[in-house]
């Protein structure tokens, strides 16, 4: 398997505090990794600074992405490479509809990695839209509303699915979209993510729910706790969790 | 208020008109007034209209409580000039150059496009007049105004600028005078045109003045909707708009003026708009203000009849070294009227751009409801937006709701779309478009397109 992601000793800062702190982490195609720590671990700086959140500081150490050293990138070449997060919690953008958008960023990101790759139609585009939309269950009215604008959490979260479907990313990381979202949406989720992870794509899934082996089968857990991964492994350190919780690597 | 003081006096303080008594035809005497009157071949009254106003125009102040009108030399706008004597009736006879410049604005697709009539001027005389068959076969009456005073001089005594009077101010007077030009529109009653009409206004010689003037009539349970564009290129000697429009919507009638005004950015768009709305009557406003200098424009309705209705919707953008001075007044006589207000802003570049109205509910009118609701969105941080709405309410049985506005675009909904692979510039076009999403829908789907892409052209060049 072909080394997709590599972060060496990274250190991020946010208004020269310090969040991230000397973190490193491989992941190769194909693998579904899960990060789990308490609230305030950094998780959610980690995958903002993967996607190259202008409001971080890279202060040390690098990340790179097939290949590339992408500590410099801008955030929409990053997407370009096949980089792409679910956010934990997406905003509202009023007046902006779901499908125009969304059909602009598949164009951007298909064209990026395939030059004589041909656009679809807006109308062939929305069929597809339609289709992926209908597995999540989504309603097809959503498409066209304001992106996110009075969607419930777990609306919001199915938006982001949909997104990750449309845009075939090499890597998906998805932070927290496991929360907030009841018994069905969850099955519709682990769905979602079965489908997304044909071939040789990798989930970076981060997550404070230590029930997440319900529906998901890791290849490797990492334990995240003040900006530092301190444990890896596999699948039986969730249930470590499960039975410990996260102070007993908090002390460690 | 001393600069404009001052100002007054440099123009006007000069008794003797003689430097612009010569063959020039820059600046405003007499004669020019008498002058654009007989080349009209106007009737008596018309001309002593334009002669009182003259003398308006020559005594009112400046106005002096907004912004800084100082540098708007009315000595070096030329008052009236003809850049074609005939007016055609079919495409094929516009001469070519005035045809290039009316493709680039699109006129003729529009046309293909089935709309419902087009007037267009070109300077102070409309060239290319046409209405469906269908409409005129109803008795609709879309003319330009110059012809228009000769052929329904009834209707033209009646309204012509009775909403709209000269001693309103400055400007009202000016155009009283010199006004020339612009579409008349009569909708006869229970008549519906359900396709929008339209005319293109263009200011086209350098430092010259368009005073196009606008009346309506919408009689009893007519419909229409009309809808203008205004552009005018780039020149380096100040250019002046003091148009008109006078709406006169009758009881049960329902009229939308639409309008998408794109001045050369060293114009000054003074512009005076007025509606009279009859009883359960309504109007609506809908408009986009881009370029100019100054702007100062606030499309006003009267509601004056029982159970009238207003609806403004506007948005203005302020780029580098412009102001745009614009709002809504609205003006409650009547119980049980209702207005709404909607007004969007952008500043870019330190662009300023300011929401001024008025809202005026007189005492006997019982149960009116208003809502006002501005917003602004800011560029960067060296642009500038600001609220002054008045209110005078003297019933207090009415519900006002005012809500204002302003911020800069969220760097959380930047990173996001520019996590999905969109560069900055997408991004910000397709947040600013979403921000405006309110007024382009209630455009015609041209006119909507138009309005994006002239967004996305202030924008180009990059965000401070």
């Amino acid at each position: 398997m072909k080394l997709l992601l590599q972060i060496k000793n990274l250190h991020i800062a946010v208004d020269d505090r310090e969040i991230i702190k000397g973190l490193d982490l491989e992941i190769k195609s194909g693998e579904i990794h899960i990060i789990m720590g308490p609230n305030g671990a950094g998780k959610s700086t980690l995958s903002n600074a993967l996607l190259g959140d202008p409001s971080l500081d890279l202060k040390q150490g690098k990340i790179v992405f097939v290949d590339k050293n992408i500590s410099d990138f801008k955030t929409e070449d990053r997407a370009k490479l096949g980089l792409f997060m679910s956010w934990q919690h997406p905003p509202e953008i009023t007046g902006v509809s779901l499908d125009q958008f969304l059909f602009l960023a598949y164009k951007n990101i298909m064209l990026a990695q395939d030059k004589k790759w041909q656009a679809p139609s807006i109308f062939e585009f929305k069929q597809k839209l339609e289709q992926e939309a209908a597995k999540l269950e989504i309603p097809i009215k959503f498409l066209q509303r304001s992106l996110n604008v009075g969607f419930s959490g777990g609306e919001k979260k199915k938006i982001e699915m949909l997104q990750l479907a449309i845009l075939e990313p090499k890597l998906a990381i998805l932070d927290e979209t496991d929360s907030g979202l009841d018994v069905d949406a969850i099955k519709l989720l682990h769905q979602a993510i079965k489908e997304f992870k044909v071939k040789d794509r990798a989930v970076l899934l981060i997550t404070h729910h230590p029930n997440i082996l319900d529906y998901i089968k890791p290849d490797y857990v990492h334990i995240m706790i003040d900006g530092q991964i301190v444990k890896s492994g596999s699948q039986d350190l969730i249930k470590e969790v499960q039975k410990a919780g996260f102070k007993s690597y908090v002390q460690s | 208020m001393s600069k404009a003081k001052d100002t007054k006096e440099k123009l006007w303080g000069n008794a003797n008109p003689a430097p612009y008594m010569q063959a020039t035809s820059r600046g405003l005497t007499k004669k020019i007034v008498k002058q654009i009157s007989a080349s009209k071949h106007e009737p008596n009254w018309m001309l002593q209209h334009r002669l009182d106003s003259l003398e308006l125009f020559k005594n009112m102040p400046m106005p002096n409580w907004g912004p800084d009108l100082s540098k708007l030399d009315l000595d070096k706008i030329t008052y009236f000039a003809q850049a074609h004597d005939q007016q055609a009736t079919d495409w094929k006879d516009v001469p070519k150059d005035i045809k290039n410049t009316f493709d680039k604005l699109g006129i003729p697709q529009a046309e293909q496009k089935a709309l419902a009539g087009v007037g267009a001027q070109y300077e102070s005389t409309v060239i290319y007049h046409n209405l469906k068959q269908q409409w005129q076969d109803q008795g609709v009456i879309f003319e330009d105004m110059d012809v228009a005073l000769q052929k329904y001089p009834e209707l033209m005594s009646e309204y012509f600028m009775k909403a709209v009077p000269s001693h309103l101010h400055k400007f009202t007077a000016l155009h009283g005078a010199v006004w020339s030009g612009g579409t008349f529109l009569y909708v006869p009653k229970g008549v519906n045109i359900d396709l929008p009409l339209q005319a293109y206004f263009r200011m086209n010689a350098k430092g010259m003045g368009q005073f196009e003037h606008t009346l309506i009539i919408v009689e009893e349970d007519a419909q229409a909707h009309y809808i203008e564009g205004c552009s005018a290129p780039r020149y380096g000697v100040d250019s002046l708009h003091a148009g008109c429009v006078e709406i006169y919507v009758k009881k049960n009638a329902r009229f939308r003026y639409s309008s998408v005004e794109s001045w050369s950015k060293d114009a000054y768009n003074l512009n005076t708009k007025r509606a009279i709305v009859e009883e359960n009557a309504r109007i609506e406003w809908v408009g986009g203000n881009f370029g100019s200098n100054v702007t100062m424009l606030y499309p006003c309705s009267v509601l004056k009849g029982l159970g009238a209705s207003a609806d403004h919707l506007g948005l203005a953008f302020a780029n580098s070294g412009q102001i745009q001075d614009a709002g809504a007044k609205v003006i409650h006589l009547a119980s049980q009227t209702s207005s709404n207000i909607v007004m969007k802003s952008i500043s870019k570049g330190g662009g300023v751009s300011l929401y001024r109205g008025l809202v005026d509910i007189s005492a006997k009118a019982d149960n009116v409801s208003i809502s006002v609701n501005c917003d602004a969105l800011l560029l960067d941080d060296n642009s500038h937006s600001d609220t002054i709405p008045v209110m005078k309410i003297n019933n207090a049985t009415a519900t006002v709701v005012h809500e204002a506005r302003a911020g800069k675009i969220s760097a959380k909904d930047l990173f996001y779309l520019q996590s999905r692979g969109l560069s900055e510039e997408e991004a910000i076009n397709m947040i600013v478009n979403g921000f405006i999403e309110p007024i382009t829908r209630e455009l015609p789907l041209e006119y909507a397109v138009e309005m994006n892409r002239m967004i996305e052209l202030e924008i180009e060049g990059g965000i401070g």
